[in-house]
């Protein structure tokens, strides 16, 4: 039964992909523009001065001299095979691109979401916690405060601040651990206060269930009830957000790699846009998807760890 | 005649407590809000200035005093000088204009052709609700600002083709929306009585369906005001916005970061002006929304 279960999730992931796929593909080499004549243009708007055997040989590259279904399902079966064909403006594999940017664009996004979960924590825990009113709601008003900062403005603030005044962390570049943490604590800000908020909103909905009540009848203290009993029930509903989390982060190393001067994936996004490299954002869409549809897959292997009624309803049913 | 001035004593003092009391407890409804209040007047001048920048300075945005430049804050530049000279303030008055211009149109594009997509997928449901709910399905898979920098790829750059991109890239969100809407709206008694009547679908749809599934759409179209500013300046800041001597408050952050270590201002103060846009819109728009996040 789990079998299947995990069977179906699979191909729904599957499917996801396709979509995505050919969701991007239709935006990108369907829409009225030619695909041709952008990327000869190459992100200068006006005329390009390609002769028509240069455009010819470019079509005939991208086989975008073939009917339409031909082209897709030669897209598509190569793109199965992870070849995401070669990026106009440099000429290398997309996937191998991708490949290189994504260790530094990990790693930023890892202590980022390192970072973003103590933060979601300690505004979960102080907004629903603490037993006087104006404390709980002066920390609830963080994240609504937090989500409003342009995420590109908070970054130049804490260089200015951090590197030039204090003169404590790196302001640029890709060099050691320093580097690595005002970019993840300027990515953290917007994610830590959406995880605090729907944290401390599930929080408040557990609170009101009918075990709290039973556990402070047993004796159980505050601080016990909150940390074993609630917070534990609360996070359920948190992780079903959590693929969203995981895009985020993702569309937020686009800003902060560019504000900070990293390498990533960020960097090869705006890079690639700039340049309208169309076969470079096509992977880079559905390299979104990927982490989209992985990161859900994770979240429900992780259910049963976290909600042990997931997985005795489960063994019920395969028994 | 006489009717009218013997009736007119009686009514009078009936009317004005009445009124008195309106006034009173819109005035007493503010006064607990004091952040809402603060929000509405900062709109009012973000507005203003969109379409009276000359209310607000006398200076030429985009022509500087080369002797002038890279000059800190002070009461003759408010926001200080930039490094040809020209006046940060103005070219953060006059950016207003292009900034909103952008913002409402990202809003208005997701909305119509969001609302539309939902409407349609709701009312005629079958195989065209499935299409168009899968899609809304996968365009959520993608993160947004993705999405918006995939479609500016093929549609090019400007502040209107990425206000166009920003709009598009959420129409998932109100197709999804609108056709929940549609769905309960849809089996309500007075669209049956309609339908009894013989109305024809497109009459039903637009006399009866859509005014009443509008509400909720509206409260999220205002909440969309400052995602979508955050957005368009996001954009902008990229690079892919404004073009360069044009004021607008992303590239002139975008600008100013080069002069990050020696000019605060420049960066400084133009994104703090974004900030405060989105916090005083977010307010406004979480108070006309009403409801249960009202009073946060």
């Amino acid at each position: 039964m789990t079998l299947l279960y995990l069977g179906r999730r699979l191909a729904q992931a599957v499917f996801v992909l396709w979509a995505a796929f050919t969701l991007g593909y239709g935006v990108l080499y369907l829409l009225p523009s030619d695909p041709v004549e952008i990327m000869l243009a190459g992100g200068t708007s006006g005329e390009s001065s390609a002769t028509p055997e240069q455009v010819a040989a470019l079509k005939a590259e991208f086989g975008l001299d073939q009917p339409l279904p031909v082209q897709y399902a030669k897209a598509l079966w190569s793109a199965a095979h992870g070849d995401f064909g070669h990026s106009v403006q440099t000429g290398a594999s997309v996937s191998d691109s991708i490949l290189e940017a994504l260790p530094e664009t990990l790693k930023l996004t890892g202590l980022a979401f390192v970072f973003s979960l103590a933060f979601g924590l300690l505004v979960a825990f102080g907004g629903t916690y603490p037993r006087w009113p104006a404390v709980r709601q002066a920390v609830l008003a963080i994240p609504p405060l937090a989500v409003s900062l342009p995420t590109f403005w908070v970054g130049l603030m804490l260089v200015q601040v951090v590197s030039f005044q204090w003169r404590l962390l790196p302001a640029i570049g890709n060099e050691g651990f320093e580097s690595l943490v005002l970019p993840s604590l300027t990515l953290a800000i917007p994610i830590g206060a959406l995880i605090g908020q729907v944290l401390a909103r599930s929080i408040l909905t557990a609170l009101e269930e009918p075990y709290v009540e039973t556990a402070r009848a047993k004796g159980a203290g505050r601080a016990r009830i909150h940390l074993r009993h609630v917070l534990r029930n609360a996070s359920i509903p948190a992780m079903t957000v959590a693929a969203a989390w995981a895009g985020q982060l993702l569309a937020g190393s686009v800003v902060v790699e560019t504000v900070y001067s990293r390498s990533g994936i960020g960097r090869l996004v705006v890079d690639a846009v700039g340049t309208q490299d169309i076969p470079l954002v096509q992977g880079l869409v559905v390299l979104s998807a990927v982490a989209f549809v992985s990161v859900n897959l994770l979240v429900d292997l992780l259910y049963p760890l976290v909600d042990p009624r997931v997985t005795t309803s489960r063994a019920g049913v395969a028994a | 005649m006489t009717a009218l001035e013997t009736r007119a004593p009686v009514e009078a003092p009936a009317a004005a407590p009445a009124a008195r009391g309106r006034v009173r407890r819109a005035a007493l409804f503010l006064a607990r809000r004091p952040g809402l209040v603060l929000s509405i007047l900062f709109l009012a001048a973000v507005l203003l200035a969109a379409f009276f920048p000359s209310l607000f300075t006398a200076r030429d945005p985009l022509v500087g005093v080369p002797a002038d430049k890279l000059q800190a804050p002070s009461a003759e530049h408010l926001f200080g000088t930039d490094q040809t000279g020209r006046d940060l303030f103005a070219r953060v008055i006059h950016g207003a204009n292009l900034s909103l211009r952008a913002t409402v149109i990202a809003v208005a594009v997701a909305l119509v052709v969001g609302s539309l997509v939902g409407l349609l997928a709701g009312y005629v449901g079958g195989w065209l609700d499935d299409v168009a709910m899968r899609l809304v399905d996968v365009l959520l898979a993608i993160p947004q600002l993705l999405l918006t920098l995939a479609i500016v790829t093929v549609l090019g750059f400007g502040t209107t083709k990425v206000a166009i991109a920003v709009g598009l890239s959420t129409v998932a969100n109100f197709a999804r929306l609108m056709r929940a809407e549609v769905l309960r709206v849809r089996t309500a008694v007075y669209v049956e009585a309609a339908r009894a009547t013989g109305a024809r679908w497109y009459s039903i749809l637009r006399r009866h369906v859509l005014p009443n599934a509008l509400g909720p759409i509206g409260a999220y179209a205002a909440l969309d005001f400052g995602l979508a500013i955050l957005a368009v300046s996001t954009l902008s800041f990229l690079g892919f916005g404004a073009e360069p001597p044009t004021p607008e408050w992303g590239s002139l952050v975008s600008t100013g970061r080069d002069y990050l270590a020696t000019a605060w201002w420049l960066t400084t103060l133009p994104g703090l002006t974004v900030a405060a846009t989105v916090l005083a819109t977010n307010r406004v728009s979480r108070a006309l929304g009403g409801g249960g996040e009202e009073h946060r």
